[in-house]
This record gives structure tokens, sequence and C-alpha cells, in this order.
């Protein structure tokens, strides 16, 4: 059995202390009125001057001579991207760590599924790590609910003065509704929840069990599951995301956001188990499984970079205004965290992960891991800060809380929860594959 | 030079592998294993040096990288400017996207067809080349093992039974 050991604890516990403070003073300190939002600005134009400051300058300067109603409405937008800053900050967190849970569910519904023999001996380890999905995805709920109560301004759609001048959103009102939306996210949440309770439910009565009853169980409800994922990932990519951007629209965006999903959550199995194992628990994990996980690492990396370039590719070829309008703030605004992105998620693991020995050293996997887990976190952060906040980003005190919060938070539950039963699963029919399984 | 080795055979992997450790463990040379179907970890049990193939293989890539850089950039951008995707910019760079994916596959082809060729010219294969294994039967049901000789044939001989082998020849070489 596996106890939480107090530094690990505290330090988790310290993580959402200061996260909260951080979070806290993005909270406060965002306007409540435009005039402050505007001194807001011009203050921070003068400390910082170049790169998109400057941009900023220009738009308000413009602003200023034209009409008053003009003026006032390019003021009020600001005071609301500035306002939704602190909102996104902690969504962007919020939705990084659900979703690598998530990914993590996914990866050990296809374990189950595809009855693979290799895995088995992490088993206890992943299911750990789907525990976030219960205070995640309830937290994510009350986000969404406080969004469609009008607490920020994240998703416009739901803003019923905005579609009353929007045709498009007009149309797109049978689905894109309050109402609809909650029930939806419930219904995605529930069956996420339920299967990750079943299936550990029946992973720990088969080491029980003196039959293989519970494990065939188990293998149907995650072939039933992994159904349901495709199409209900999907749809939660529409809703939770996409949304935000309500004009635009991509058929793969759900791959998308899937692949970011499944490398985040692969590469977070990969550092739990090389964490677990430097303390000296789950004995009879070896290299050849970390090389397996590296592997994974590699191969959903380039595989997530292939359906970004497939989703680019086509919008910038075709280059209808109301598709490449979604790239061009991106690339003019976000100009860093757009190409650095592309970086870490590309280059840097298919140049560092694509040796076969370096695959297998541990220290080498975390810290490939580390520079991937942040690519991935900047792939949400662009996802969803373009169509929040504008130009007005920034990566500071409401950013970096709410991930050391988060963060704190999951790795504060993941572990709690590893500590509930033993490491190793005991009658699995496979674990003896799984503990001899070698490369 | 005419020297002098033994041929074990055998008829089950399995008994095979453990053959060649045994051997492995006696310190006796293994000249080489002729087999019907490729043997998982018989490489590393018999101590042969890893494979250089992904390091060539990975130089291939970078070339058709190159080559396919090189190429479009000679067609699309030099030879006969075109106006890809209504952007006249007539920049490789700024028209990468389009020639993304013949930069993908080029890589993708290098790397595989040079290294299969690569594979078949360190491997001795080529067209009308005579088979090098010494009997037939290493192409059906058996396992032949050849070990080199140093005047202890017989003890040699000995171990090679005790290890499970079926049929035992010795010959010049």
């Amino acid at each position: 059995m596996y106890t939480f050991s107090n530094r690990l604890k505290i330090g988790s516990l310290i993580l959402m202390a200061l996260g909260l403070v951080g979070m806290g003073i993005g909270f406060v300190s965002a306007p409540s009125t435009v005039e402050e939002a505007k001194s807001m600005v011009a203050a921070h134009d003068d400390g910082h001057g170049g790169g998109h400051g400057e941009v900023t300058h220009e738009a308000t300067g413009t602003a200023a001579h034209a009409d008053d109603a003009h003026a006032s409405d390019h003021d009020e937008h600001l005071l609301h991207q500035l306002q939704n800053r602190p909102w996104s900050a902690t969504y962007v967190a919020l939705f990084f760590f659900f979703m690598i849970s998530l990914g993590v569910l996914a990866f050990y519904g296809v374990q189950r599924a595809s009855q693979a023999g290799w895995s088995p001996m992490l088993f206890r380890v992943m299911e750990g790590i789907t525990a976030w999905l219960v205070p995640g995805g309830v937290l994510l709920f009350v986000f969404l609910v406080l969004s469609v109560l009008h607490m920020n301004h994240l998703f416009v759609w739901m803003d019923a003065e905005t579609v009353a001048h929007d045709e498009l959103l007009q149309g797109k009102a049978g689905y894109l509704n309050p109402t609809f939306f909650l029930v939806r996210a419930a219904i995605y949440l529930g069956g996420w929840i339920a299967y990750r309770e079943i299936s550990r439910r029946l992973s720990l009565a088969q080491d029980a069990a003196d039959d293989n009853s519970n494990f065939v169980k188990n293998f149907r409800w995650s072939a039933g599951f992994l159904v349901f994922y495709l199409v209900s990932e999907s749809m939660m990519s529409w809703d939770w995301i996409m949304s935000l951007d309500p004009h635009w629209f991509s058929t793969l965006f759900g791959w998308y956001v899937f692949a970011s999903m499944f490398v985040s959550g692969i590469t977070v199995i990969a550092m739990v188990t090389i964490y677990l194992k430097s303390r000296g628990y789950l004995p009879d994990v070896n290299d050849s499984h970390i090389h397996d996980l590296a592997k994974f690492m590699f191969g959903i990396s380039i595989f997530w970079t292939y359906l970004w370039f497939s989703q680019f590719m086509l919008i910038w070829y075709a280059n209808i205004p109301e598709e490449v309008t979604y790239y061009v703030t991106r690339i003019e605004n976000y100009s860093l965290p757009f190409w650095g992105m592309l970086v870490m998620n590309f280059a840097f693991p298919l140049l560092v992960l694509m040796n076969s020995d370096y695959k297998r050293l541990n220290w080498f996997v975390i810290m490939a891991g580390i520079v991937v887990l942040m690519g991935h976190y900047l792939d949400v952060y662009n996802m969803v800060m373009p169509a929040t906040v504008g130009d007005q980003w920034y990566i500071g005190i409401p950013e970096i809380g709410a991930v050391l919060f988060f963060g704190g938070a999951f790795l504060f539950w993941v572990f709690r929860a590893l500590t509930k039963a033993p490491l190793q699963p005991t009658r699995n029919p496979y674990i003896e594959e799984s503990r001899q399984f070698h490369y | 030079m005419a020297s002098k080795v033994i041929h074990a055979y055998y008829n089950d992997d399995d008994v095979l592998m453990q053959a060649v450790k045994k051997v492995k463990a006696a310190r006796h040379h293994i000249e080489e294993v002729y087999c019907p179907f490729p043997v998982h970890g018989l490489d590393k049990a018999m101590g042969l040096a890893p494979t250089r193939i992904a390091i060539t293989s990975f130089m291939y890539g970078c070339l058709g990288l190159t080559v396919a850089i090189v190429m479009m950039n000679y067609i699309m951008i030099q030879d006969w400017p075109q106006d890809i995707g209504g952007k006249p910019s007539f920049s490789y760079i700024e028209n990468m996207p389009a020639f993304m994916p013949i930069m993908f596959e080029l890589t993708v082809f290098f790397a595989a067809h040079l290294m299969v060729i690569t594979f078949y010219l360190r491997s001795r294969l080529w067209p009308f080349k005579k088979a090098e294994n010494p009997d037939v039967r290493s192409t059906d049901d058996h396992f032949i093992m050849e070990i080199e000789v140093h005047g202890n044939e017989t003890d040699l001989t000995a171990l090679l039974k005790e290890t499970g082998a079926v049929e035992i020849n010795s010959l010049e070489k």
C-alpha cells in the first residue's frame, strides 16, 4: 500500500494556498469600471512599451478620435476583456487538469477494451489519476453554471442581447442555448464519472474474486464507454471550447482536443509511475513499461501535430474570412504562445524522444514530460484566451495562480486516491504478462 | 581458409534460445543461427551488436526532407512561380503549409525505401543471390546453430546434445 508522503502532501497544500492567493489577486485587481480599465491599459503601455502593448495603444488612440458611441463601445469591450482575464485563467487551468484526467480515462479504457498485456501493472496509477474526474468535473460544472448566470462574459452566445443582434447565433440557438448546454455538460460528466467509478469497482473486485467475471464485465463496460466517449468528448470540445468563438467552426476540433488530452494524460501516467518507482513502490514496473509510455508520448505528440496541421492547412488554403480570422488573431496577437506551442509539442518531443535508449531513461522522460505538459497548457491557453481576453493576454499572477491551485489540488487528490488500494493489481489475468513484459 | 564448424539442429525456438544461452555461457563462439522466422530476443542472447539501421533511417529522412524542400522550391517558386491558394507571395516560407504534405511524404519515402535497400545490402541480399543457409530445412521447421570448432569437438558435441539438439553435423567450411 502506498502512503501519501508528508512532503508531497504539504507541497500540494502550499501550491493550493499560493494558487488561491494568485487567483484572488487576479479577481480583486480586475477593473470594475471603464475608467479603471482604460487607466490599467495605459499604465501597462508605459510599463512595457513594445509588443502587444503598442497594438492596444494604437487601438485606444483610434477609438478616442472616433465618435463617442464607438469609443464607449470599444472601452466597454476592453473592460469586458480585462474582467474576463481572471475567469479565463481559471478556466484554462481547470480544463487543463480535468483533461489530463479524462485523457488518462480514455487511455485506460483503450487498455481495458483491447485487453492489452503490457499495461495491467499500471492500472492502479491510471485509476488514481482518473480520481480527479469527480472534483474536477464538479468544479467545471460549477464554472459553467456561473457562466450561464452571467458572472463572466466568456461565452458570448449566452448573452441574450448579443444573440438578438446576431443572425448566425440565432441560427445556432437551438443547440447553443444555456439550458441545453448545461444538460449536455451533465450528461458528459455523468457518463465519464459513472464509467470511472464502475470500472474502478470492478477492478478492485477482480483482485478479491476467484474467477474472471469482473474482468470480463470491465471489458464490456470499457468497450461501451469508448463509444460514448468518442461522441461525448467531441461534443464537449464544441461546447466548452469551440463555442467560445461561436462564429467559427472546425470539423476535426474534437479530435484535436482529444489528441491534446491523450498525450497530456499519458505523460502524467509516465511521470506518476516514475515518481512512485523512485520512492520504492511498483517494484515490478520495469523500464520497458516506461519505454512504452514514452513511445506513446512520442507518437501522440506527432498525432497532435498532424491534427493541428490538418486543421490549419485547410483553413489557410481556403482563406475564407469567417474561418481564417481564428488563426489571424492568434498569429497576430499570440505569436509567441502560438508558435512556441508548436515547438514544445512537436519539434521538442520529435527530436528528444526519437532515440530508443532515451525513452528508457527516467529523468529524461520526466524532463520531456514537463515540456510536453507546458506545451499542452499553452495549447488550451491558445484555444481559450484569444476569444475571451483578445489582445489583453499575459501569463501573470492570475494564470500562474490558477495553475498552482488546480495543480496542487490535482496532486493532492490523485495521490490520496493512490493510497486507497494496493498499487499493483494481483488477480488481473494478464498481470503475469505485464510483470514479464520486456521489449 | 578452411575451418571446422559444427551444425546443431533444433526444432523449437524456445529450446534454441536456451541452447544459445548455454553455449554462450560455455564460452563458445556462435558463428550464425539460421531460422525459418525471426526469433524474438535471439540477437541479444547471441550477443550481437545493436543494429545501427535506425541511425541510417534518420539520415535518410533528413535527406528526403531536404530533397522535398529543394524540389518544391525549384518547381513551385523558382522555375514557374505559382499562385498558391490565391496568395501570390512567391515565397517558399509563406507557402510552406502547402508543401508540408510533400515534405512529410518524401521524408517517409526516403527513410523507408533507403532503409530497406541498406538492410538488403548489409545482409548481402541481392537479386539472383544464391541462398547461404546450409540446409533447406532451415526454411521450414529447423533452427541451425553454427559453431566454430577449436580442437574441443567432443566436449562441444556433448554440450550441444545436452541442450536438446536433434541432429549434430560437423563439417569443413
